[in-house]
């Protein structure tokens, strides 16, 4: 019998495990394949819906279901925290002790969020005046901090980069202007966008066509900001080059790290715990029979969702070729799609790659769309919303999601504009 | 894509003078983005941030942050901004011949 083990049971890890499981249904039942996965909680949220839970959209509990429901039949769900790989036994130890032994190893374990690492973040003010939206926890007490927020000013500060969701913290922005002109709040906030680049939108195109979006909502912005610690007390960010910026509410993004079995298993992570990983393949630096998807990778690929699906589909089939002893598919490009909220019930799609910049255009059909490319729509905002049902129904079940492909394809986009342009624009 | 030519050497950039193929990048070529950009000469404790940004770069496809650099290229963070000033991500990759970094939009 052939055991496939999956740690990580987010969005990444069940997705790969109920495709494997169709694929493998019949090996399953005869006791040839054994599909395990490993999380150390029950608890698996629907990412996306964090950005909306500190604006009072949805409630904590609605975004939530037990990891092991969105498991398809067949597949063992073991809850467990886990100590570290041992990749020359082909074996990972449990910190109750326990050790699983594999055939194959994917790991699907994620990102956290690390705000110990920020001198000062989770001192004085945590969670009474700074606030991160990334957690459960975090953006309910967030919700209960805006409800009682009469006026004054508001940060957004993504401390460092790789984060997951890359836009987030800018749709957090966005929403923030909505949420308080709905409370009639808005002339009694200044808010104000901190970001470690040297602007809010950094791909050429996206900057020419959406550059003025912050400016048009009265959102400051402060760029090249390397966040180093943070005042709670008096309320202050410092950069590393000793600028500050004044807040009476932080909306921190805190740095993000792997987990930390990674550190402890010798040469999977890099320095951030992050796997090293093949960008085409998926299969991992350290060991031929490691592969890793999702956020816990070390790719340039967006840490996000869409991104974990389409490696899902590339990674199935790298599997399966793996235990028939074939060669791997190169067949990752970096693919990634996102609906960006920005606010007033509107929002942008965005669908790129490891070479192509989001551009403009219709998607997924050429000309017909429905949908917008890198330009702001109700029918993108509907689109966003209907997402949390095609979570649930379809893209955790491991069904493909009609008319999208997981290589990104140029059909309905319209090419760059040169940089030159782009410069001049 | 607009072209710079620097040391009788035609190298790809983008519209803020990035180089697009770090393959065309030399010590030569450095020297001179640096001087271009307000560094006289390129000390030791320079070079150590260039090299790690750039195999950092061709290892994992992204160039690290100022975090990053601090943390592990062997100058911490205040060298940093004293050896590139106004921002070591974005000047030590601009003279390390690697892409700005960038975010995903």
């Amino acid at each position: 019998m052939k055991r496939i083990l999956i740690l990580g049971g987010g969005t990444a890890g069940t997705v790969m495990a109920n495709r494997l499981a169709r694929v493998y249904r019949g090996d399953i039942a005869a006791r040839r394949i054994a599909i395990t996965v490993v999380d150390h909680d029950d608890q698996h949220v629907y990412q996306p819906g964090l950005l909306f839970v500190p604006f009072g959209i949805y409630q904590p509990e609605e975004i939530v279901r037990p990891r092991s429901g969105q498991l398809a039949e067949g597949v063992t769900y073991v809850s467990a925290a886990i100590d570290r790989v041992n990749v020359d036994r082909d074996a990972v130890l449990l910190v109750d002790g326990r050790a699983l032994p594999y055939d194959v190893l994917i790991i699907a374990t994620g990102v956290r969020i690390a705000p110990e690492e920020t001198e000062g973040l989770t001192g004085e003010g945590w969670r009474s005046k700074i606030f991160d939206f990334y957690t459960l926890e975090g953006a309910a007490a967030l919700h209960r901090a805006f409800e009682a927020f009469t006026g004054g000013r508001v940060v957004i500060n993504p401390v460092d980069m790789p984060i997951k969701c890359p836009v987030a913290p800018l749709e957090f922005a966005f929403l923030a202007d909505w949420y308080f002109t709905q409370r009639g709040l808005r002339d009694r906030v200044t808010l104000t966008y901190v970001t470690p680049l040297d602007a809010a939108f950094t791909k050429p195109m996206a900057a020419k066509t959406l550059g003025h979006l912050l400016e048009d909502k009265g959102i400051e912005l402060v760029t090249e900001f390397a966040t180093g610690r943070v005042d709670g007390a008096l309320g202050k960010l410092v950069s590393w080059d000793d600028r500050e910026v004044d807040f009476d509410l932080l909306v921190t993004i805190p740095l993000h790290s792997g987990e930390d079995f990674v550190s402890r298993s010798e040469g999977l992570g890099d320095d951030l715990r992050f796997v090293i990983t093949d960008p085409r393949t998926l299969q991992a630096q350290r060991r031929a029979n490691i592969f890793a998807l999702g956020d816990a990778t070390n790719l340039p690929a967006s840490k996000a969702g869409s991104v974990a699906h389409f490696q899902a589909e590339v990674l199935t089939e790298n599997i399966r070729q793996f235990l028939n002893g074939e060669s791997l598919e190169p067949g990752f490009d970096g693919h990634s799609n996102c609906f960006v909220e920005t606010g007033f019930k509107k929002a942008l799609l965005i669908d790129f790659n490891y070479e192509v910049e989001p551009l403009p255009g219709k998607f997924p059909l050429p000309v017909v769309g429905p949908m917008a490319l890198l330009k702001e729509s109700r029918l993108n905002h509907a689109g966003k919303m209907f997402f949390r049902w095609i979570y649930w129904n379809v893209l955790l079940p491991g069904h493909d999601i009609p008319g999208i492909r997981p290589q990104m394809t140029m059909r309905g986009k319209q090419p760059a504009a040169t940089d030159a342009e782009a410069a001049a624009a | 894509m607009p072209t710079l030519t620097m040391l009788n050497a035609t190298l790809d950039v983008d519209a803020e003078g990035f180089l697009q193929k770090p393959e065309q990048w030399n010590e030569e070529i450095a020297a001179e983005i640096a001087r271009a950009n307000g560094i006289p000469a390129l000390t030791e404790g320079h070079w150590k941030v260039i090299r790690f940004m750039r195999n950092r770069f061709l290892q994992a496809g992204s160039a690290p942050s100022v975090r990053t650099l601090g943390k592990e290229s062997g100058v911490d963070t205040k060298e940093l901004y004293r050896l590139f000033p106004n921002g070591p991500a974005k000047l030590a990759a601009k003279i390390g011949g690697i892409p700005k970094p960038r975010g995903c939009i």
